[in-house]
């Protein structure tokens, strides 16, 4: 299954790339890390609409990484409060918005093991507001416990932490995190989905207001953004992303017959 | 002075048996026709070091059983799903993971070229990170009051293996923005570069080529190899190729697949 959907109509990835970039609000650099299409989307779709003053690195891009020395500088950005927003997931997020990206079951011994916890363990503590997302909502997923700590919610007082969670959000629904509490809040669900939903397919307890609002669905000028004017410049970094949601092909994929193709060295 | 040499073998001469080996990210000069050369030559006990993350070259020396441990902030094929061969090598405890996060790879390599013990970093407390590596420390900021902070001793790589657009003849080795090879051929004993091409004229003679030049200096050996990094992508040069890493992924999944896949692209030599 792949290409845009009939008029009128959205997929959930552009649903979530819409309220992630509602989510970026003001900001002055936003960056993405690896594996992170729909946050890369969404980073995008802020910067077309604030008609390109936000600046936006997508880590593994030729066109959207500016940076001059190196990958490290990144993470000195990061590291001096010149990043505002960034984004992580995990392959378990729990409760407290402790998330693991290392693995299940014992460290040594895993049943399952997951590539890494890359720069989390590091921009989790230091960028002001980073976006959680997870695109399976399942018991599974969202959990009670974290198995393996790759970077904590929340820290102690004396820790140096001016960044955290700010936000999780999933293909049913937006949590929003309060790190006093050490708690998410269900903030809207999302259309076609129930609260029943959330609460059956969500691992962590969580709080509720009496009133649970409907996340809005994109707009027609958010749609038209998001396929004309993101998705072409996510091809390069993203190919089966772009494939499956928007249906462009990538240059790399029209030219995977040259002869070079089967060489070696 | 840095040796041109006349074969990749020779090239990769420096890159013993138990080596500490330092490896790029993905995208930032993967030296892949020498990875496969490694892989015939049957390279072993490898200690890989990613700066900060590796995919296809790990998983292909894991697979091929070149590797003792790996110390990596992640190792993924990225879109193209998980490392099958890192994946296997873990659950079947053939190897040791050392698990890092990436600004930790870079902040302890730029000890290394300074030539400091530890270097001190931000984040990383509370995370089991820090649990698994006892080669960490916590320490309260000497210059304040109840401030925690992490140190990370440095790491000193026996060799940093790369692919570079281009080298002149004194092993000077133009790498442009992708920084972090500098850093790598500062923080190690020996800096191995494959390279597209040979540059007729002296790097350093070009203010404008020179910014981005690392000094024959750090450099032990350098082969010419065209398309070095395939199927990998050298930015400016060309793409990845990313029907080839499908293959890869799909094949990977099994032992069986795997060697089939050294043999069809590692092992035997075969016209294109």
């Amino acid at each position: 299954m792949s290409g845009a959907p009939p008029d009128g109509e959205f997929r959930t990835e552009e649903l979530m790339a819409d309220v992630m970039s509602r989510l970026i609000g003001d900001a002055r650099h936003v960056a993405v890390g690896a594996q992170s299409p729909i946050p890369a989307a969404a980073a995008l779709l802020t910067r077309a609409r604030g008609g390109g003053r936000a600046y936006v690195s997508i880590l593994e891009s030729r066109n959207h990484d500016f940076f001059t020395e190196g990958g490290r500088e990144l993470f000195d950005c990061a590291g001096q409060g010149r990043i505002d927003v960034f984004f992580l997931s995990g392959g378990q997020i729990d409760g407290e918005a402790n998330i693991n990206l290392v693995s299940i079951g014992d460290y040594r011994t895993p049943k399952v093991r997951f590539p890494g916890s890359f720069g989390s363990g590091y921009l989790y503590f230091v960028v002001p507001r980073v976006i959680l997302f997870r695109l399976e909502h399942s018991r599974r997923t969202l959990v009670q416990k974290v198995d393996f700590i790759s970077a904590p919610g929340t820290s102690p007082a004396d820790v140096y932490r001016p960044g955290g969670p700010v936000a999780l959000v999933t293909p049913l629904c937006v949590f929003a995190f309060d790190r006093e509490k050490k708690r998410f809040q269900l903030e809207s669900v999302h259309p076609g989905h129930s609260i029943e939903d959330v609460i059956a397919n969500t691992g962590f307890d969580f709080d509720r207001p009496p009133q649970v609002a409907r996340t809005a669905p994109p707009s027609p000028e958010t749609l038209r953004l998001l396929r004309q004017v993101v998705a072409p410049e996510l091809v390069d970094t993203y190919p089966q992303f772009a494939r499956s949601v928007f249906g462009i092909e990538s240059r790399a994929a029209r030219d995977s017959l040259s002869p070079l193709g089967r060489g070696m060295g | 002075m840095p040796i041109i040499a006349g074969s990749l073998e020779e090239a990769l001469a420096p890159i013993a048996d138990g080596s500490m080996l330092l490896i790029p990210r993905g995208n930032a000069g993967v030296a892949m026709a020498a990875t496969r050369a490694l892989v015939r030559r049957g390279a072993k006990r490898l200690h890989l070091v990613a700066v900060p993350t590796s995919g296809l070259q790990a998983d292909l020396l894991i697979g091929a059983g070149c590797v003792e441990s790996i110390e990596a902030a992640g190792v993924s094929l990225g879109e193209f799903g998980s490392a099958p061969r890192f994946l296997a090598a873990v659950r079947a405890a053939t190897i040791v993971v050392k698990d890092s996060t990436c600004p930790a790879l870079h902040a302890a390599l730029q000890a290394s070229e300074k030539g400091v013990p530890f270097i001190p970093l931000r984040g990383l407390l509370g995370s089991d990170l820090v649990k698994h590596r006892p080669d960490w420390r916590v320490i309260d900021n000497p210059f304040a009051n109840h401030d925690p902070i992490v140190l990370l001793p440095a790491i000193k790589p026996d060799v940093a293996l790369f692919h570079a657009p281009m080298a002149d003849a004194d092993g000077n080795v133009w790498i442009g923005t992708t920084r972090e090879l500098m850093t790598m051929a500062h923080a190690a004993r020996a800096t191995v570069v494959t390279v597209e091409a040979l540059y007729e004229k002296n790097l350093l003679e070009d203010p404008a080529l020179a910014a981005g030049t690392l000094p024959g200096l750090y450099v032990e050996r350098v082969a010419v190899v065209a398309r070095g990094a395939w199927p990998l992508a050298l930015p400016g040069r060309y793409e990845r190729d990313d029907a080839h890493l499908a293959e890869y992924a799909r094949l990977a999944a099994s032992a069986d697949g795997f060697a089939s896949y050294l043999d069809r692209y590692v092992h035997e030599r075969r016209a294109a």
